[in-house]
């Protein structure tokens, strides 16, 4: 394979995978507000925050108001992140590689970049937001599907899913690490029964509640929830899951010894800290060391590949 | 209900569809009768689907504009197909091959030994004006001595119905994705007219490409390693270039991918390292293939790719310097051509053409200008030509200049009424101009496409077909009628 459409497919899944996360995290945070007290603050900073892209906002923007974050977020073509650039930016990679990607696939991520564009003005009023947003989910997963039931699962698939992880790992710790640190003072000490809507809210970014209540049972509390979105290895969004997703694509690459090698140094790294246990700060360094070692793994890629 | 047959006026032309108002021609009545029978609303609804089918499947083309750069327009399609009797259609497919085998002898002989010009046939005063005439290939001879491995050929009908070579286009034509997509298109909006039909298949294609391009691997492997060459995104025939890697299972590859390393082999850059490439199916211009012979700040060739090619380690199609015979001077000559090597009659038909370095075809045409189409020798794309009776006095006076000033760069040809076929405006229909671009492969031996990509002038009375220029497309359909 080609290592310049190696890297193209690399980038389309991450793209890909980046514009569906920050449909999940807009359409969560939308549903979150509805259940805080209106006195607490939360609004739609932290979602700036977990992408970090503050600089970036406030050269463009005056407020964090919930109209500037989801122009920001969504449509707005200065913004690397925003979900009409992820899926531009994809549409274009997939061009490039159509001859390797099914040709469904194709239409798809065409027609999910023609709908986004077509409908922007539905993400901004509230009652046509989660109907937009949740179809950018929807399309994303059918290509996901596509791609798994009907591509050759050879170097180009393992590419895509090394993107796709890379890209899920990524925006798990990011929203882990910033939906933990919110509020967590002000709510603990004034509203006690809100603690449990806090946490609630961090399963329900990365789409893990109901799998959570299945698995794990009990009161919603802080450290069962690290637990399970941090090393539960059966639930498809937790990052140890994607970290051996990473391992488990990349053993099937040739000369893939170096990147295998840092990716299961990542993953230990992960499984021995315990990082339930963590206090706050300490928990935001070890998120900190993770983020780090995925930028290790994305560049071993980058050298060794392409 | 929407088309009355009965008003469709095709005074002093030549339809495909239609033979006068109300009556149509044999091959065609199924589809006339069906399309009658459709109301407004069913027209728009298979407009509709059609636009929302090119929509979904991507088919694009990119325009090139002055200021705004390039951009990406939504495919031209006009749901009348196009029919063609496939007994005519067989007559037409002979002359092709005919056409292309002779055309293909004289290239090689040209880089070669040059006996039809040794003969008298051909004068060589026109070779050392050709720009296409690669002084580099000289001594040369490819794989089955086949220099234009695929070929599209541009056929028009006067309005007496007699069937013309306007041009062959032996450099890097395109095209052949859109007829394979136009097929796409039609049966997924009127699947019951191929019940009706019996409509020859077009889509292997693709396939007979791979085999043609696999026969010619300098490595005689299982499986040798074919690419499609394409000079990126931005090009306007991108669209064709990916499609045709893709049903091919080759891979498209821009030239940074390629290497030309000191054994003299072409090699791609992999996730595994270099790989070998025995065959590229290059669809960039000879000027930029190779910065070493050719344009030297070229960032879309590869060096050493024609040192490679001459030592004979890599397949390239179509060969550089086929061009040669992309000449519209040389057009004029073909009929010659196939005299020359094949001893035969020409099949088909030359438009009559007037060669402007000749002194007294020249003065002809700086009389009657205002009566002629006037082409420049080595443009495609429909770019830089006069259309004498669609143009103004000013107009005129400046290509009587540019003759004057380059004379072997011109030739002239009377202006043909092309014929037409019933195209959707609105809910009704209205004759409108069209030509044919069947494709021709050759290798070892020669395949003609089922039919080719029809194009059609969508303005009233306008005779440009070409996309760049605002044409549309059709599908065509060959038909058996022997069953009936």
């Amino acid at each position: 394979m080609l290592s310049r459409v190696a890297s193209n497919l690399y980038w389309l899944a991450r793209y890909l995978e980046r514009a569906e996360n920050t449909a999940r995290l807009i359409n969560v945070n939308s549903h979150l507000l509805l259940d805080l007290p209106s006195k607490v603050k939360l609004g739609w900073e932290p979602i700036v925050d977990i992408l970090s892209f503050r600089d970036k906002f406030y050269e463009t923007y005056k407020d964090v108001d919930e109209k500037s974050v989801i122009n920001f977020m969504v449509v707005d073509k200065l913004n690397p992140g925003a979900i009409l650039t992820s899926l531009k930016s994809a549409r274009e990679n997939a061009r490039t590689i159509k001859e390797i990607i099914p040709r469904e696939a194709w239409e798809q991520i065409n027609a999910l970049y023609l709908f986004v564009t077509e409908n922007q003005k539905d993400a901004f009023t509230r009652r046509s937001r989660y109907a937009y947003l949740n179809k950018i989910i929807l399309a994303n997963q059918t290509i996901s599907g596509l791609l798994a039931g009907t591509m050759s699962h050879d170097e180009a698939y393992a590419f895509m899913r090394i993107g796709q992880h890379i890209e899920r790992a990524d925006m798990s710790t990011r929203i882990i690490d910033v939906r933990s640190a919110t509020l967590l003072s002000e709510i603990e000490s004034e509203l006690p029964a809100f603690s449990n809507i806090q946490w609630m809210g961090v399963l329900k970014s990365m789409t893990a509640y109901q799998m959570y209540r299945r698995e794990v049972r009990v009161r919603i509390n802080r450290e069962d929830v690290l637990t399970f979105l941090l090393t539960n290895p059966r639930f498809p969004r937790s990052l140890v899951h994607a970290i051996e997703q990473i391992e488990r694509a990349v053993t099937e690459l040739p000369n893939s010894k170096d990147t295998v090698g840092k990716t299961s140094r990542v993953k230990n790294y992960l499984l021995n800290a315990k990082p339930a246990t963590l206090k706050q700060e300490k928990l935001h360094e070890f998120i900190d060391d993770m983020q780090l070692g995925l930028i290790e793994i994305d560049k071993q890629i980058e050298d060794s590949y392409f | 209900m929407a088309i009355r047959w009965g008003s469709y006026k095709v005074t002093n032309l030549y339809d495909e569809l239609v033979e006068k108002a109300g009556k149509p021609r044999d091959h065609a009545k199924h589809l006339c009768e069906y399309l009658r029978a459709l109301s407004d609303k069913e027209i728009n609804e298979l407009k509709a689907a059609s636009d929302s089918a090119i929509h979904t499947m991507g088919v694009t083309f990119r325009v090139y504009h002055q200021e705004e750069g390039s951009i990406d327009r939504a495919w031209p399609f006009d749901i009348v197909p196009r029919l063609i009797n496939a007994k005519e259609w067989s007559g037409i497919e002979k002359g092709l091959k005919q056409r292309i085998k002779a055309l293909n002898m004289f290239i090689d002989d040209l880089y070669n030994d040059q006996n039809i010009i040794k003969d008298g046939v051909f004068p060589a005063s026109m070779l050392n004006k050709s720009k296409n005439f690669l002084q580099e290939c000289r001594g040369f001879s490819p794989a089955n001595g086949v220099w234009a491995n695929i070929c599209g050929s541009d056929l028009v009908r006067d309005n007496q119905g007699k069937v013309y070579v306007l041009e062959d286009n032996l450099r890097v034509p395109s095209g052949v994705s859109y007829m394979l997509e136009n097929r796409q298109v039609m049966k997924r909006v009127f699947p019951e007219m191929f019940q009706k039909y019996n409509i020859l298949p077009v889509d292997d294609y693709p396939s007979q490409l791979y085999d043609m391009l696999a026969e010619m691997s300098p490595r005689k492997i299982e499986e040798p390693e074919i690419v499609v060459m394409t000079p990126g995104i931005y090009n306007s025939a991108y669209f064709e270039h990916a499609y045709l890697a893709q049903q091919m299972g080759a891979e498209l590859v821009e030239g940074p991918d390629l290497v030309v390393e000191d054994d003299d082999c072409v090699y791609m850059r992999t996730i595994n390292g270099l790989s070998r490439v025995d065959v590229i199916y290059r669809r960039i211009d000879d000027w930029f293939i190779d910065p070493e012979v050719f344009a030297p700040d070229s960032l879309l060739g590869v060096p050493g790719l024609i040192r490679a090619w001459k030592a004979g380690n890599v397949g390239l199609a179509n060969a550089p310097g086929s061009g040669v015979a992309d000449d519209k001077v040389v057009y004029a000559y073909v009929p010659k051509i196939i005299e020359y090597y094949l001893k035969e009659e020409a099949i088909l038909a030359n438009v009559p053409t007037y060669k402007c370095n000749d002194k007294a075809e020249r003065e002809y045409v700086l009389e009657n200008i205002a009566d002629m189409v006037v082409k420049p020798a080595n443009e495609s794309g429909g770019y830089g030509m006069l259309i004498g009776p669609h143009a103004t006095a000013e107009e005129h006076e400046k290509f009587r200049k540019l003759i004057k000033a380059d004379p072997r760069n011109y030739v002239a040809q009377p202006m043909l009424t092309l014929s037409t076929a019933p195209t959707m405006v609105d809910t009704r229909v209205e004759p409108r101009h069209l030509d044919l671009r069947p494709f021709i492969l050759s290798g070892k031996d020669i395949k003609v496409t089922t039919g080719g990509l029809t194009r059609v002038a969508l303005e009233k009375g306008s005779m440009v077909v070409n996309s760049s220029q605002g044409g549309g497309s059709k599908d065509t359909w060959i038909v058996d009628m022997e069953e009936e």
